[in-house]
């Protein structure tokens, strides 16, 4: 048993590395959100599926104009991630002053119940939308990056078999890489980071220092929603078929994501989601094998959902997070 | 206009006279046009205006109970659509029960619960498991499926699993603060459906997504319970015992603990209020209502599979909720009522009048936008109007007022007792 197990470990690595980074990206702007206003943001998960769209819809849009044979696939994708990136950038700067700025000294369950409401609307917008100019709310992107790898991990050492990588894996991997880098690079080297930084330690003294308060809120949601935008548009990429409704319970994980790595930190919600990833991908691989049978794949989402309750009993603060004390 | 208005605001009589009349058009409306569904609303409206009258309770109670037990099923019952009023008003009465026990949790307790439609699936499938011949797949000993005579202990023993989940789901939950409540419930939700969804293996209890068929209608006095029609009166009584409860705890010791915690637990626990205890009390009390009523719910359909228990459904729980006023009871009520009745009938009849105007022609309404799959929509428009515009609800919550003097009358009384007492002792 054991040995089957290693066997498909590199696989298993893979894949869990490309579902990594993508609930990395997108607890990155839970954890951000949460930072700055210790506020869930319901409809973060919406953001990333409306980012998804988008982004199918511009890829589908440039094939049909033919650009993709004029232009390397590489650019393309370029240039729709970063138009993505700024729509649902905006869309997230829209949903905080519509919903959440109004009730920022409202009792703490008012703005959830907002962010529920926001992120069921989006849903059904993009049905609309979709199935209006398709016919049906599920879509399938133009097939790119779609030639296969054979990473030859039997020659490392012979238990392990070897492990098939698409294309996109890359791109996906290093776009996402990319994306953390900078984001970390913005929030501790420049002079919004610091900004930042300072809201979320103490709204009042930052304002009193002369920080526009109202102004890195936006730029938090900016910045978090333009991440999880184009890690939509990444996912569309790697698995090809989107619906409207993936948002919601990938946004979930990608809160588990948060919280494990501790919630409110940035490097935390890093390391939280490719250790989700890669823990998923390990369970869908294997717990039919380690329990012999009894439970199958289709627990996955159950084992994502025990991390997070393990995690929130035993150790609130998450992995890399600073146990906060409560003042009265 | 105004004086007009003035004048008959605090007119009992008026008010009384009015009411008649209306009850009186409505249900005669009902009567001789059986399609009507509008004439069928504005009846069960009526007891909306009932509640705005100046009658005392007792009154207000008695009007609406002979207007659901007897003018409600009497006038309806002449037609073919008889069925479905009744399979309507029985999903109504199912509905305001679940949302009153998340009224609890979410409006006195101030807990955000987002899997509360759990506790409806473990209802149901306490019944219909025992209630069909899935037990015998499992169960050592007994013959399965119970007779329908079993169905009323069903009702409390659902009503105690319930109960159980609750409080199982609420001791690691509660060590969670506020915001991670709503995550870790939403969780739990999910969790019980795929559950449900997937124990068929090893050992066969749920039957996975095939769901359980048949389940045995319950049976008093030689009788099969079978329609909606004769559900309404089930779920009627069951209903009446949820309102009283909710009534009694709500201005009870306990229901005002909730409402202390809602607003500062830290204030709140220094008050000397086990934090702990109340949380649990609030999360258990509000899922059994939700157990009852699914167990009815699975008598009722007679068929269970995990697709009844989605994430939409306890949101539209939610949304009765913040809709009708959170922590207040009438408001809950006319929520439910409102979202339920939206639901099961004014976007389907919608949909129904837009498929035969673009049948005939007149307009072309694609099926993309057919209201019925807007659900959603309307769902989070109104969460949003609701939470920014009106987040007290449509019927706010009240606190009881006090008499001050009554109140410095009955401490004196106290206080000359005592004194006696003490002079006795001396």
């Amino acid at each position: 048993m054991l040995n089957e197990i290693i066997q498909t470990i590199p696989q298993v690595l893979i894949d869990g590395l490309t579902l990594g980074t993508v609930y990395a990206v997108i607890a990155l702007g839970y954890t951000m959100v949460y930072g700055i206003l210790e506020l869930i943001n319901f409809a973060h998960g919406e953001i990333f599926m409306t980012g998804a769209f988008i982004g199918t819809t511009l890829l589908l849009l440039f094939t049909g104009i033919g650009w993709i044979s004029a232009l390397p696939a590489i650019v393309m994708l370029l240039t729709v991630l970063i138009i993505t990136a700024v729509l649902t950038g905006l869309l997230g700067m829209g949903i905080e002053r519509l919903a959440y700025r109004p009730l920022r000294h409202a009792p703490r369950l008012i703005p959830l119940i907002t962010a529920i409401g926001i992120s069921f609307v989006l849903q059904d917008i993009v049905r609309f939308i979709a199935e209006l100019s398709k016919g049906s709310y599920i879509v399938t992107g133009p097939n790119l990056f779609t030639n296969q790898l054979l990473l030859k991990t039997s020659s490392i050492s012979s238990i392990f078999n070897d492990a098939s990588i698409k294309a996109s894996f890359v791109i996906v991997l290093v776009t996402a890489v990319v994306m953390m880098i900078g984001l970390d690079i913005f929030v501790n080297r420049t002079k919004w980071g610091m900004a930042m930084r300072a809201v979320a330690q103490d709204r009042e003294t930052a304002s009193l220092m002369t920080v526009n308060v109202n102004k890195v809120i936006a730029i938090t949601f900016f910045i978090g929603s333009a991440l999880g935008g184009a890690t939509g548009v990444l996912f569309a990429v790697q698995y090809g078929t989107i619906d409207p409704y993936i948002g919601f319970i990938l946004g979930l994980k990608a809160f588990t994501a948060a919280v494990l790595g501790g919630i409110g930190n940035i490097r935390g919600a890093m390391l939280g989601g490719l250790l989700l990833g890669v823990l998923e991908m390990f369970a869908s691989a294997n717990l039919t094998l380690l329990t012999g049978g009894v439970f199958g794949a289709e627990y996955k989402d159950v084992f994502a959902f025990a991390i997070l309750i393990t995690v929130l009993l035993f150790k609130p603060e998450g992995l890399l997070g600073k146990p906060a004390t409560e003042k009265v | 206009m105004k004086k007009i208005w003035k004048k008959y605001e605090h007119n009992k009589l008026a008010h009384g006279i009015f009411l008649l009349i209306y009850i009186g058009v409505t249900s005669l409306s009902l009567y001789l046009a059986q399609k009507s569904v509008t004439a069928f609303l504005l009846l069960l409206s009526s007891l909306l205006l009932l509640y705005y009258t100046k009658f005392t309770n007792l009154t207000k109670w008695l009007v609406a109970g002979i207007v659901l037990v007897f003018l409600l099923p009497f006038t309806a019952s002449h037609g073919d659509a008889y069925q479905s009023y009744m399979e309507v008003s029985t999903l109504v009465g199912i509905y305001i029960a679940m949302a009153l026990g998340l009224n609890i949790v979410v409006g006195m307790a101030g807990l955000l619960d987002l899997g509360f439609v759990a506790f409806f699936a473990v209802g149901a499938y306490t019944y219909s498991i025992f209630a069909s011949s899935q037990a015998s797949h499992f169960m050592p000993f007994g013959t399965f499926p119970l007779s329908g005579e079993s169905f009323w202990i069903f009702i409390v023993i659902g009503c105690l699993v319930a109960a159980l989940f609750g409080i199982l789901l609420g001791i690691p939950v509660l060590r969670v603060k506020g915001d991670y409540l709503a995550i870790v419930t939403l969780g739990f939700g999910e969790i019980i459906r795929i559950i449900f969804n997937n124990l068929d293996r090893p050992v066969n209890i749920t039957n996975g997504a095939m769901g359980i068929p048949s389940v045995t209608p319950p049976r008093l006095f030689g009788i099969d319970f079978l329609y909606p029609s004769q559900f309404y009166f089930i779920v009627l009584v069951i209903l009446l015992i949820t309102i009283f409860t909710v009534r009694r705890f709500e201005h009870s010791k306990i229901g005002r603990s909730w409402k202390a915690v809602r607003e500062n637990e830290i204030a709140a626990q220094s008050m000397g209020i086990p934090l702990v205890r109340t949380k649990l009390l609030a999360f258990a009390i509000g899922a059994s209502f939700s157990g009852m009523m699914g167990v009815v719910f699975a008598a009722k359909q007679a068929f269970v599979d995990p697709t009844s228990f989605t994430l939409l459904e306890s949101f539209t729980i939610l949304v009765m909720v913040v809709l009708g006023g959170m922590g207040s009871v009438p408001g809950v009520i006319l929520g439910a009522s409102v979202m339920t009745i939206l639901n099961l009938q004014v976007l389907s009849e919608l949909t129904n009048w837009l498929n035969q105007l673009s049948l005939s022609g007149i307009i072309s309404i694609p099926y993309a936008l057919s209201p019925a799959k807007m659900q959603r929509l309307i769902f989070g428009a109104i969460l949003i109007t609701f939470a920014l515009y009106r987040p007290q609800g449509l019927i706010p919550a009240k606190n009881r007022r006090f008499d001050e003097k009554e109140l410095q009358r009955l401490n004196r009384k106290a206080i000359s007792e005592n004194k006696k007492i003490e002079q006795k002792g001396v």
